[in-house]
């Protein structure tokens, strides 16, 4: 084949498909949308309506209509929602308390400052003990020496060390997300390619270049599930930090219902830590979706052809 | 005797790696800089920050022989331990056909696993107050509390452990005339166990800390004698024993990495396909 | 549909290219493990890798053909032996392990394109990174070499949403931005169909006319390197040794139409059978699928 040779496979350029018709201008929003409309034509949005009813049925049923022996204790769906909606609850907290948000702020503002120190000294923690084997060999003993330590286990010895009663909670909080960051961080550095790293050092990056352009990149899935379990993994500290020490805060509240026999605000606090543990879950995936563009458009079309 | 043999031989060159070296350099670079911070307001006169109120690795193991000689520390050891594994069986038994039939009917996966993650963000603990109100016992609303701690992760594990199962492995079984059972004991099951394992291995840690956390909170257990691990590092405190306080979290943490071990050996035994390559 | 190409501004002329990138493999010995305890896998190899020509070794899986690619490459030491790069030596007694570089650059069986950087990101990653074009420089080399390769329109895409087939082809004019002395391929269309196979082949063919780098070219497809090579090194089953080498005389430039002929049909005919005794031992003996 002469450089004059009609039809040369080198100068027919590559149609793009359908790959490109979807994702060359058409957003990550526009791919998100087009997959909600699939999913409310299938049958899924239905079992899920007949799930919850039937969850919060067998919850009225029990403790309200047929007052079984040790459900009619608790507080009934219908007491709880009356009174986290009212505007004069009788427990002293609804939607329209300022307490009430007072505890959320308080609780989120406690895991943000615990989340971010543990991903900002996770993360590189995390990357270097993955990516330098030496590096293992000296900290990974001490750090696994001090992991199967309970979160909880360390409250009397963190109110010994901290002064004041917010460090020891925030304390807590950190050490949990800290340890599950850092481990994801470290499984993400493993699990990558090998292919990747030895294509790298053929191109001629130098160590560090192969560290900021390979490794850095190629852990983002890892570090993000990992990030994900480890707001999880805080907010179980966090409430059990506050549960015990602390003022104020979710935890707290759940706690003080109890011990003045406020029950239909334990519920409360119970969905309201469900709510919020559920957005700030979804928010740290959100940023890891947007964070990983190439991942998102993959997945969206459906993985490897 | 050759199994044996090439376990010891194992052990002996791992002792004698660098690897190995390196590990205890560092755990006792760490001990020692623990006992000069702990001790550094009797030697130097100024306190470094939080580490001088941590009492010293010396005293902590002297405390530690205490009380592995006194019968009420293992009593509190068993009770704990006891918890764990109640409430940890308890998450199996009752996860592991859930996420199994989760994964089986499109159905009831649709039905039940939009509840399973709304009710999954809840912490455990959070269930503690609800729990002591609706079980008779403290005990029961411990196992409870225990027993939420792990079902979500095992649950979670095993669905994705049977999702995971090659499509490949049914349509061979189905092309050769094994039945809707057969195909379920066969090959869900077997495809499904190390995902369990892992999930499993996770779970038991969590259980831990719920259990911990459980007995700290609701104040001890129906013993007399001890109300478990997480309580006497609770008494500990409040009786201003700092040493037994360090001395308990230790005791937790070797059990609970003790379980871990367990698990994950038990793991490798009834998956000997895994570790051939 | 006639299609006049504009003189290609991204592939340098085939004249103007030196001939280098010879590899000269001598008696190089491969043991996985201590000596005795450990797994032969290259058994005493001599042979040579011609300058500017294509170089299909062929054997059964797990012989230990990927193990010489990657002592060239320098992702693995040798046990003895030497191997030379033109007069250059890479791994020798002195020193067992090659040092990676971007003169025997690697295209690896299932794929290694970034998938976290966009096409022409992958692309220009070679240059930039060595730090021998400024990113604009490297940018605009990018944009005409795959304009050349007919890679143009997919510049700003991720590789997970492009086929295999034309990831590969991004794969090579990434490797080709950095002008090796010898591309080194590992099996790399094993992974795809056996239509998209020889489309690849052709296209490979059609890059190495325009700029005529030497290829070392790993595969266990007898009719692959038949078609594609100046020369074919038949291997053992592992421990690998070359059993037959052969230089295929058949005229280049060669397309597809060359499967039919007679020639071709007498070189298969020599090689299938020692093949085809190789692969059977290689079955005897268990060999698990690298």
């Amino acid at each position: 084949m002469t450089e004059t040779s009609p039809a040369s496979l080198l100068t027919t350029h590559v149609n793009r498909g359908v790959a490109s018709d979807v994702s060359h201008g058409v957003s990550a929003t526009t791919i998100a949308l087009h997959r909600f409309m699939l999913w409310v034509k299938s049958p899924r949005p239905y079992l899920m309506l007949i799930g919850f009813a039937g969850f919060i049925g067998f919850w009225y049923l029990s403790v309200e209509v047929w007052k079984l022996p040790r459900f009619s204790e608790m507080p009934g769906p219908t007491q709880v929602f009356r009174e986290w909606f009212s505007r004069d609850p009788t427990y002293g907290t609804s939607i329209f308390t300022p307490e009430y948000y007072m505890h959320i702020w308080v609780s989120t503002r406690r895991i943000t400052i615990a989340f971010s120190l543990a991903t900002v000294i996770g993360v590189p923690l995390g990357l270097f003990l993955g990516w330098s084997e030496r590096f293992k060999q000296y900290v990974f003993p001490v750090f696994e020496l001090l992991r199967p330590v309970p979160p909880l286990a360390w409250v009397p010895l963190a109110i010994v060390m901290f002064k004041g009663s917010e460090t020891p909670v925030i304390f807590l909080t950190f050490l949990a997300s800290f340890y599950a960051t850092a481990l994801n961080t470290m499984l993400g550095v493993q699990s990558i390619d090998v292919s990747y790293i030895r294509a790298a050092n053929c191109l001629g990056a130098s160590r560090w270049q192969v560290f900021r352009h390979v490794i850095v990149p190629g852990s983002m899935p890892f570090i993000f599930t990992g990030l994900q379990i480890s707001v999880g993994v805080a907010w179980f500290s966090l409430v059990a930090g506050e549960m015990v020490s602390g003022q104020y805060g979710l935890g707290y509240l759940i706690n003080t219902s109890y011990t003045m026999v406020r029950y239909p605000t334990i519920i409360i606090g119970m969905i309201t830590l469900g709510i919020v543990g559920y957005i700030t879950s979804a928010g740290v995936r959100l940023v890891g979706d947007y964070l990983m563009q190439w991942r998102t458009r993959e997945l969206a079309l459906g993985g490897d052809r | 005797m050759p199994a044996v043999n090439s376990m010891g031989l194992k052990v002996v060159s791992f002792v004698r790696s660098d690897d190995f070296w390196r590990g205890i350099v560092s755990v006792v670079t760490f001990l020692i800089l623990w006992e000069i911070g702990s001790r550094s307001h009797a030697w130097f006169g100024f306190s470094v920050p939080w580490v001088s109120h941590v009492p010293p690795p010396s005293a902590v193991l002297t405390e530690m022989f205490k009380l592995i000689q006194e019968p009420s520390f293992w009593m509190s050891a068993f009770l704990s331990t006891l918890r764990v594994f109640e409430g940890f069986f308890a998450a199996m038994l009752i996860g592991i056909p859930l996420g199994l039939a989760m994964a089986v009917s499109r159905t009831f996966y649709g039905i039940t696993f939009p509840v399973f993650e709304v009710l999954r963000p809840i912490p455990p603990l959070a269930w503690v107050p609800a729990s002591i109100i609706f079980w008779p016992t403290q005990e029961l609303s411990i196992a409870f509390v225990t027993f939420l701690g792990a079902f979500f992760t095992i649950v979670i594990n095993v669905l994705g452990g049977a999702q995971a199962i090659d499509v490949r492995y049914f349509q061979a079984a189905r092309s050769m005339g094994s039945s809707t059972w057969d195909i379920f004991r066969r090959i869900i099951l077997p495809g499904t166990v190390p995902s369990i394992v892992v999930g499993a291995t996770v779970g038991v840690g969590i259980t831990w800390a719920v259990v911990v956390a459980a007995e700290m909170i609701s104040g001890g257990g129906s013993g007399g004698s001890g109300g478990g691990l997480g309580f006497f590092i609770w008494n500990s405190y409040v009786g201003g024993s700092y040493t037994q306080i360090v001395a308990g979290m230790i005791s937790i943490g070797i059990a609970g990495y003790l379980s871990s071990a367990v698990l994950r050996k038990v793991g490798q035994w009834m998956t000997p396909w895994l570790s051939e390559s | 549909m006639s299609v006049q190409p504009a003189p290609s501004r991204g592939f340098p002329p085939a004249a103007a290219q030196s001939r280098t990138g010879g590899v000269q493999i001598n008696d190089v010995v491969k043991i996985y493990g201590t000596s005795d305890t450990g797994v032969l896998a290259v058994d005493h190899c001599t042979f040579d890798v011609q300058p500017g020509k294509i170089t299909v070794v062929v054997g059964p899986s797990g012989c230990g053909k990927t193990t010489l690619l990657n002592a060239i490459a320098g992702f693995h030491s040798i046990s003895s032996g030497s191997i030379y790069l033109d007069d250059e030596l890479l791994c020798g007694p002195s020193r067992l392990k090659a040092q990676p570089g971007p003169d025997r650059i690697v295209v690896f069986q299932n794929g290694a394109l970034f998938p976290w950087k966009t096409n022409i990101e992958n692309v220009t990653f070679g240059p930039v990174m060595q730090g021998q074009l400024s990113r604009a420089e490297a940018y605009e080399k990018a944009r005409d070499m795959m304009a050349d390769a007919g890679l143009r329109d997919i510049e700003h895409n991720y590789p997970g949403e492009i086929s295999s087939g034309v990831r590969r082809r991004v794969e090579i004019v990434r490797a080709l931005m950095n002008d090796p002395k010898i591309l080194l391929l590992d099996e790399p269309y094993r992974a795809l169909d056996s239509l998209t196979k020889s489309v690849m082949h052709e296209a490979l063919l059609e890059i190495f006319y325009k700029t005529h780098v030497s290829i070392f070219f790993i595969t266990h497809d007898l009719e692959e390197a038949i078609f594609l090579g100046h020369r074919v090194v038949i291997m053992t089953t592992r421990p690998c040794r070359p059993k037959k080498i052969l230089d295929i005389d058949i005229p280049h430039p060669r397309d597809y139409s060359v499967l039919t002929t007679r020639r071709f049909r007498e070189f298969m005919d020599e090689t299938s059978a020692a093949v085809h005794e190789e692969a059977i031992k290689a079955f005897a003996a268990g060999e698990k699928e690298r």
